[in-house]
C-alpha cells in the first residue's frame, strides 16, 4: 500500500517486470558489496599471522599440512613439488639450503630428493587460527574492558535520548522567545566534530576531575546535535490537535512530554538508540585521551594496543575487531526488528 | 516551561562545547607550546594571518601553510562528490527496498550493517582489499591485468576515500528516506493510476515533494559528516598520495597532536576559521530548503 | 588457569586497593606500549619486583603508541601523567621527566652504562639528570633477501659498498625474480637521515644550531627521489601518505617482495618469527656515502615522570629494571639490541632466537661503533621531532610530483625554523 503500488503498477500481476529482475539484481549486488568485506574480516581474522600476507590471499584460513615421518623427531612441512619428468607428488621438506630443498618421500623415507624451492608448492589445509583470539584474550583483562564498554554505552544512550529528546519537544511543540536562538545553538553544534576541539574539552574534564573515570567519556558525548535535529524533525511530524486536546484535559506539560510524545516518537528514538550505542562503542580517539589507566579502558582502548610505534600486530588487531564487533551486530540483530515494526507503524497511520 | 525542557541539554551543550570553542579562541589568539591558556603569550591575529597568507588563495602551494589550503579544497571535493552519490544511491536504494520484495527485511538489514562499524574498523577492512596484495588486485590479477597500486595513485585515493565513506554511512540515509517513502498514503498513487500519469512524472511531481523533508534531513546530515570527515578517509590513505585526500579535519588534528610542536594557538584559527564557513553554510542551506519547501 | 590470567588485570588493581590500607602500599603507574612481546617480558618482571618489594604495587598501562605520542604529552602538560612512561620522542618529553639522581642507590652506575643515552633525555645545558635507562636501542640498518639473490644468481654487494652498488644490484635482483621491491625504506626520519649523513649530511652549524639543508642532505634526497622516478623504490612507502606518518615495508618484506630492506633492529624478533624457513634473510652494514658507512641510533626509554608522588618508589623500581641481570633477561626475550653499555660490551645470548636472528643482532650491535658524530647529535637533539617531520612531509610531497626538490627544500627549513620559534615562544 505505498509506493510498491507505483513500481508494480503495470506489471502483469502473475509474471516477472524487468523492474523486478533489476531490482533484486541490485539488492544481491548489495550483498556482496556490503556483506562481503565484513565477511572477508572475520575469515582474515581466523588466519595465522604468516598466511595474512600471502598473495593472491586464500579465501579460507588456511595452514599448512604437516606430516610426522619416522627419523624425524619434528613434523615436517608437507609440499606438492613438480618432479623433473613433469609429474607431482607430495613430499615433506627435511631442510631447505639456499634455493635448494632437501625432501623426503612421507610413504617411503628411504626416498630423498632435492628439489629446486620454486619447484614446490606448499599443500594446505583449513584450519582456524584461534590463537588471534585466545592470546590477547588472556594477556588482558578483557572482562573489564567489555564491563567498561558496556556502562559507557548504556548510561551514556540513556542521558542522550532523555535530554535529546527533551530539548527536541521544546524546540518543536513550544512557541517561545529565544527559540531560534537555541535552534542556532544546535545546528551550530551540529557543525563542530570533536576531534577539532580536544584539548580544550581535556582541559574542562581535567578542570572537572574527571580524568579516569567513565564519566569522562560519557559526558561530553552526551548532549549530541544530530539526535536534537533528528528528534526534532520526526516531533514536527506528530499531529497537533493530540496535544491541544491534551492540554484540554489539563495533563501537564511533563505528562505531554512523557506519556504522549514519546510513545509517538519511538521510531526515531530507535533510530537515535542505535546510532547513540554505536558512537559510544565506538568511540577511539577521545578516551584514548581521557582514559590512561587500565581498569577504566574501553575495549577499543584496550585492544588496539597492538598498535606498535613501528609494528601492528595484524593478526591481534583483526581478532580484536571482530571481538568488539560481535555486541553491535548481536544488538542491531535484536533492535533492527524492533525499528522494523517502528517504521511500518508510522508507514500504516 | 520550555526552557526547562531545554536546560539540561544546553548545560552540556555549554560545558563540553562553547566553553570549549570559548578556549579555542583564547588558543588562536596566543602562541607558543603552553596548554593551560593563562601560560600562553598573546599573539593577536597572528595564528589567522599566518594561516592566511597566501600568493594566491587558488593556488595551495603559494600559501604559507600550504596544507591547510590543500585540505580545504580536497574537503570541498570530496564533500561534494560523496554527498552527490550519497543521496543518489540512498534514493535508489530506499526506492528499491519499498518495492514489494521478499527478504526485505534482510536486505534492509544488509545496507544498514556497515553503519554500526567504526570508521577505524571500515577503513582497515578496506585498506586490507584494497592494499597492493589485497582481495581486489587478487582478482584484477587473476583476470590477467596489472596490479593496480588504489591508494598510491591521487586518483584512486580520492576515489575510495569517497567510495568507502558512501558505502559505510548509507544505510542510515535510505533507512531516513524508506521511512518518508512509506508514510507517503497510497491513496495518491492510486489517484496518480487512474489519471494514467506517467511513472516518472509521478516520481517527479508527487513522491519527492513529499519525500522533502526527509530529504533535507539527509542532505544536512550528510553534508555535516562529510565536512567533518576525518578518521575514515585517514586511516585509509593518510591523507596521501602527497596530500590528495589530507581533509581539514584531519590539518587541525595534525597540527594539534601530531608534531612534536603541538601547535594548540594554529590548530585553534584554523578550527575557528573551519567553523565559521559551516556555520554559515547550514545557515544559507536551510534558508534555501525552507523557502524551497513552503 | 586461563581465567585467572584474564581477570589478573583488575585482580591486580582490586587488590592493590585492599592492601594499601593494610600495608600503606604504594601503587605505582606504568604507561607502556609494545611493538612485539616486551610488555609479556616487562609483566613478568614487575611481578618479580612485586614478590621483592611488597610495599610496591606496580600497574602496567598498555597503550596503543598513537597514545605515547600523541595524548601523553597533553595529559602531562596537565599534571594527569602516570608515574613512569616508556617513551620514544625523549628530547620532547625530556621537560617532564624525574631526575632520579638524589634517590638512586648507585647513580655511577647509570653514568657508566647508559651515559651517552642519558644526553639524549637531558634538556640543553642540563648534564647531570638520570630519568631513566633504555628499553631499546634501535639502529637502523638494512635487510637483504638473501634468497632472491641466490634465485636471481647476483653477486650480494660486500660490506664496504656504496648505496649506489646496492641499488644497481637489488634492481638486478628485482628484474630477475620480479620482486615489486628492490629497495624499500621506511618512511620515517631516522632511516632517511640514516642515508643522508652517510652522504655528508651535517644538520648542524658551527653554532650548533640546525641548517638541515645542505649539500650531503640534498645528496641524499635526490638519490630517494631518483629512486623513486627509475623504479628502485615504490611509491607506496613514501609517497603514499601525508605528514609525517610512519610507513614501513616489513609486510612485504616478510613476503619476500622487498630485496633491501633499509629498516632497523627492532625488526629481527617478528622477522625470526613468521619469516621461518621461507627465505633467508640477513642484515648488512649500512651500506656506504662519500661521508661514512653510519646508521642512525633511537631507542625507547622507561624513565621517571615528574609529578609523580614516590620519586623513591620510582626509583626503585627503575634501579631493579636497570640492573645488569634483569635488563640483560628483558633485552634478551624482546630481541632487542641492549641500551646498555656494560651489556652491549659483554653481548648477549639470544635464547630464542634462530640463527638467522642470531646473527642479524650481532650486525647490528657491531654497527654501533660505527655511528658519525652527527648521528649522534641529531638523536641527542631536543627538536629532532620537528626536523624528521618537516623532512619525510615536504620529501614525501616531492615524491608524490606536488613540489619540486627545490621547492620542498625550501619548505623544509622554513618548517624547522618556524615550529622551534613556536616552541621557544614563551
Amino acid at each position: 500500500m505505498n509506493l510498491s503500488r507505483l513500481v508494480t503498477a503495470r506489471r502483469n500481476p502473475k509474471g516477472w517486470h524487468w523492474t523486478d529482475v533489476a531490482a533484486y539484481a541490485y539488492l544481491l549486488l548489495g550483498v556482496v558489496l556490503m556483506f562481503g568485506p565484513v565477511l572477508w574480516l572475520v575469515l582474515s581474522s581466523f588466519k595465522t599471522q604468516a598466511s595474512l600476507l600471502e598473495f593472491p590471499p586464500s579465501l579460507l584460513p588456511l595452514s599448512q599440512k604437516e606430516v610426522t615421518v619416522p627419523g624425524y623427531p619434528q613434523p615436517l612441512l608437507l609440499f606438492k613439488v613438480t618432479m623433473e619428468d613433469g609429474t607431482t607428488r607430495e613430499l615433506a621438506q627435511i631442510r631447505r639450503v639456499g634455493v635448494q630443498a632437501q625432501m623426503i618421500n612421507p610413504a617411503d623415507p628411504s626416498q630423498q630428493f632435492r628439489v629446486a624451492i620454486d619447484k614446490r608448492t606448499p599443500v594446505r589445509e583449513f584450519s582456524l587460527a584461534t590463537k588471534n583470539y585466545t592470546e590477547p584474550l588472556e594477556r588482558f583483562a578483557f572482562p573489564r574492558f567489555l564491563a567498561n564498554s558496556v556502562i559507557v554505552t548504556v548510561v551514556a544512550t540513556l542521558i542522550t535520548l532523555l535530554i535529546n529528546s527533551m530539548a527536541a519537544y521544546a524546540l518543536s511543540i513550544y512557541e517561545f522567545k529565544g527559540k531560534n536562538a537555541a535552534m542556532l545553538m544546535v545546528i551550530g553544534t551540529l557543525m563542530i566534530p570533536i576531534t577539532i576541539i580536544l584539548v580544550p574539552v581535556y582541559l574542562v574534564v581535567t578542570k572537572l576531575g574527571l580524568v579516569n573515570s567513565l564519566w569522562a567519556v560519557i559526558l561530553p558525548g552526551a548532549a549530541t546535535p544530530t539526535g536534537v535535529f533528528l528528534l526534532r524533525q520526526y516531533m514536527l511530524t506528530l499531529p497537533r490537535d493530540l496535544i491541544e486536546a491534551a492540554r484540554m484535559d489539563k495533563a501537564s506539560e511533563w505528562q505531554i512530554y512523557w506519556r504522549i510524545v514519546m510513545p509517538l516518537t519511538l521510531p526515531a528514538l530507535a533510530v537515535l538508540t542505535i546510532f547513540s550505542i554505536m558512537w559510544r562503542w565506538n568511540e577511539f580517539l577521545w578516551p584514548l585521551a581521557v582514559l590512561t589507566k587500565t581498569e577504566v579502558y574501553t575495549l577499543q582502548i584496550g585492544l588496539n594496543a597492538f598498535q606498535g610505534e613501528l609494528q601492528t600486530q595484524w593478526q591481534y588487531l583483526l581478532a580484536m575487531t571482530v571481538m568488539t564487533l560481535t555486541p553491535v551486530a548481536v544488538v542491531f540483530v535484536f533492535l533492527q526488528r524492533f525499528i522494523t515494526t517502528g517504521i511500518a507503524n508510522t508507514g500504516m497511520k | 516551561m520550555p526552557y526547562i525542557f531545554l536546560l539540561p541539554n544546553l548545560l552540556f551543550f555549554g560545558l563540553f562545547v562553547f566553553v570549549p570553542i570559548a578556549i579555542n579562541f583564547v588558543y588562536s589568539i596566543t602562541g607558543g607550546p603552553a596548554l593551560f591558556p593563562s601560560d600562553r603569550p598573546y599573539v593577536g591575529a597572528g595564528q589567522y594571518t599566518y594561516l592566511f597568507e597566501c600568493g594566491s588563495y587558488v593556488d595551495p602551494s603559494t600559501c604559507r601553510e600550504d596544507h591547510f589550503w590543500r585540505g580545504v579544497y580536497n574537503t570541498l571535493f570530496f564533500t561534494f562528490f560523496q554527498v552527490a552519490t550519497m543521496v543518489g544511491l540512498s534514493l535508489l536504494t530506499a526506492i528499491v527496498l519499498n518495492m514489494k520484495i521478499r527478504g526485505r527485511g534482510f536486505f534492509r538489514a544488509v545496507y544498514f550493517f556497515p553503519v554500526l562499524l567504526s570508521p577505524v574498523v571500515v577503513a582497515l577492512i578496506w585498506k586490507w582489499i584494497l592494499q597492493r596484495d589485497g582481495l581486489l588486485n587478487a582478482a584484477i590479477t587473476g583476470l590477467g591485468s596489472d596490479r593496480i597500486l588504489f591508494l598510491a595513485e591521487p586518483g584512486w585515493a580520492m576515489f575510495w576515500a569517497i567510495f568507502v565513506s558512501v558505502w559505510a554511512h548509507m544505510g542510515f540515509y535510505t533507512l531516513i528516506l524508506l521511512a518518508g517513502l512509506q508514510a507517503i498514503p497510497s491513496d495518491i498513487y492510486e489517484a496518480a493510476e487512474m489519471d494514467a500519469t506517467p511513472r516518472w512524472r509521478v516520481f517527479w511531481r508527487l513522491t519527492l515533494p513529499l519525500l522533502w523533508p526527509n530529504l533535507i534531513v539527509v542532505v544536512v546530515l550528510s553534508l555535516i559528516r562529510a565536512v567533518q570527515t576525518f578518521d575514515e578517509v585517514f586511516v585509509l590513505t593518510g591523507g596521501g598520495p602527497g596530500t590528495s585526500t589530507l581533509m581539514v579535519v584531519q590539518y587541525i588534528y595534525e597540527t594539534a597532536f601530531s608534531n612534536q610542536v603541538q601547535n594548540f594557538g594554529l590548530a585553534a584559527a584554523a578550527s575557528l576559521v573551519l567553523g565559521i564557513v559551516l556555520f554559515a553554510l547550514t545557515l544559507a542551506q536551510l534558508a534555501f530548503t525552507q523557502r524551497k519547501s513552503s | 588457569m586461563k581465567t585467572t590470567k584474564m581477570l589478573l588485570g583488575c585482580a591486580l588493581f582490586a587488590v592493590g586497593l585492599g592492601m594499601s590500607q593494610a600495608y600503606a602500599q604504594t601503587t605505582l603507574r606504568m604507561t607502556w606500549y609494545s611493538d612485539g612481546n616486551e610488555g609479556e617480558v616487562m609483566t613478568d618482571l614487575l611481578r618479580r619486583f612485586e614478590e621483592q618489594n611488597k610495599d610496591i604495587k606496580v600497574v602496567l598501562d598498555q597503550v596503543p603508541f598513537k597514545a605515547i605520542n600523541e595524548n601523553l604529552p597533553v595529559q602531562l602538560a596537565a599534571g594527569q601523567g602516570p608515574d613512569l612512561a616508556r617513551v620514544a620522542d625523549l628530547g620532547g618529553v625530556a621537560r617532564y621527566m624525574l631526575d632520579l639522581r638524589p634517590h638512586l642507590k648507585d647513580p655511577a652506575y647509570f653514568e657508566t652504562n647508559f651515559g651517552p643515552f642519558l644526553e639524549w633525555m637531558r634538556l640543553p645545558g642540563d648534564s647531570s639528570s638520570i630519568p631513566g635507562y633504555m628499553t631499546q636501542l634501535t639502529l637502523t640498518g638494512p635487510f637483504v633477501n638473501k634468497t632472491l639473490f641466490e634465485q636471481a644468481n647476483v653477486q650480494m654487494p660486500g660490506p664496504k659498498a656504496t648505496w649506489e652498488e646496492w641499488a644497481t644490484a637489488a634492481k638486478n635482483v628485482a628484474a630477475k625474480v620480479q620482486a615489486p621491491f628492490p629497495i624499500a625504506i621506511d618512511r620515517s626520519g631516522h632511516r632517511f637521515f640514516s642515508l643522508a649523513i652517510t652522504q655528508g649530511a651535517k644538520l648542524f652549524d658551527d653554532k650548533g644550531e640546525p641548517a638541515v639543508v645542505d649539500e650531503g642532505f640534498k645528496r641524499g634526497a635526490q638519490l630517494v627521489f631518483d629512486w623513486h622516478k627509475n623504479g628502485v623504490m615504490s611509491k607506496e612507502l613514501w609517497g603514499s601518505v601525508a605528514g609525517s606518518a610512519y610507513r614501513g615495508a616489513n609486510d612485504e618484506f616478510k613476503n619476500a617482495q622487498v630485496v633491501l630492506y633499509e629498516s632497523g633492529s627492532w625488526q629481527i624478533g617478528q622477522f625470526d618469527k613468521t619469516i621461518g624457513d621461507a627465505f633467508d634473510w640477513v642484515a648488512v652494514p649500512t651500506p656506504c656515502g662519500p661521508a661514512n658507512c653510519s646508521g642512525m641510533p633511537g631507542g625507547a626509554a622507561l624513565v621517571g615522570i615528574k609529578t609523580t608522588q614516590h620519586p623513591k618508589e620510582v626509583a626503585r623500581l627503575i634501579e631493579y629494571l636497570a640492573s645488569e641481570n634483569v635488563a640483560a633477561e628483558f633485552y634478551e626475550r624482546s630481541l632487542f639490541v641492549p641500551g646498555h653499555l656494560g651489556l652491549a660490551k659483554k653481548g648477549l645470548e639470544y635464547k630464542s632466537a634462530s640463527p638467522q636472528g642470531k646473527a642479524a643482532l650481532k650486525v647490528f650491535s657491531e654497527g654501533v661503533s660505527q655511528l658519525s658524530p652527527v648521528a649522534n647529535k641529531l638523536q641527542g637533539y631536543v627538536h629532532n621531532r620537528v626536523i624528521f617531520n618537516a623532512v619525510i612531509s615536504r620529501l614525501g610531497q616531492a615524491i608524490a610530483g606536488e613540489s619540486s626538490l627545490d621547492e620542498a627544500y625550501k619548505r623544509i627549513e622554513a618548517d624547522v625554523q618556524q615550529q622551534i620559534a613556536e616552541r621557544t615562544k614563551k
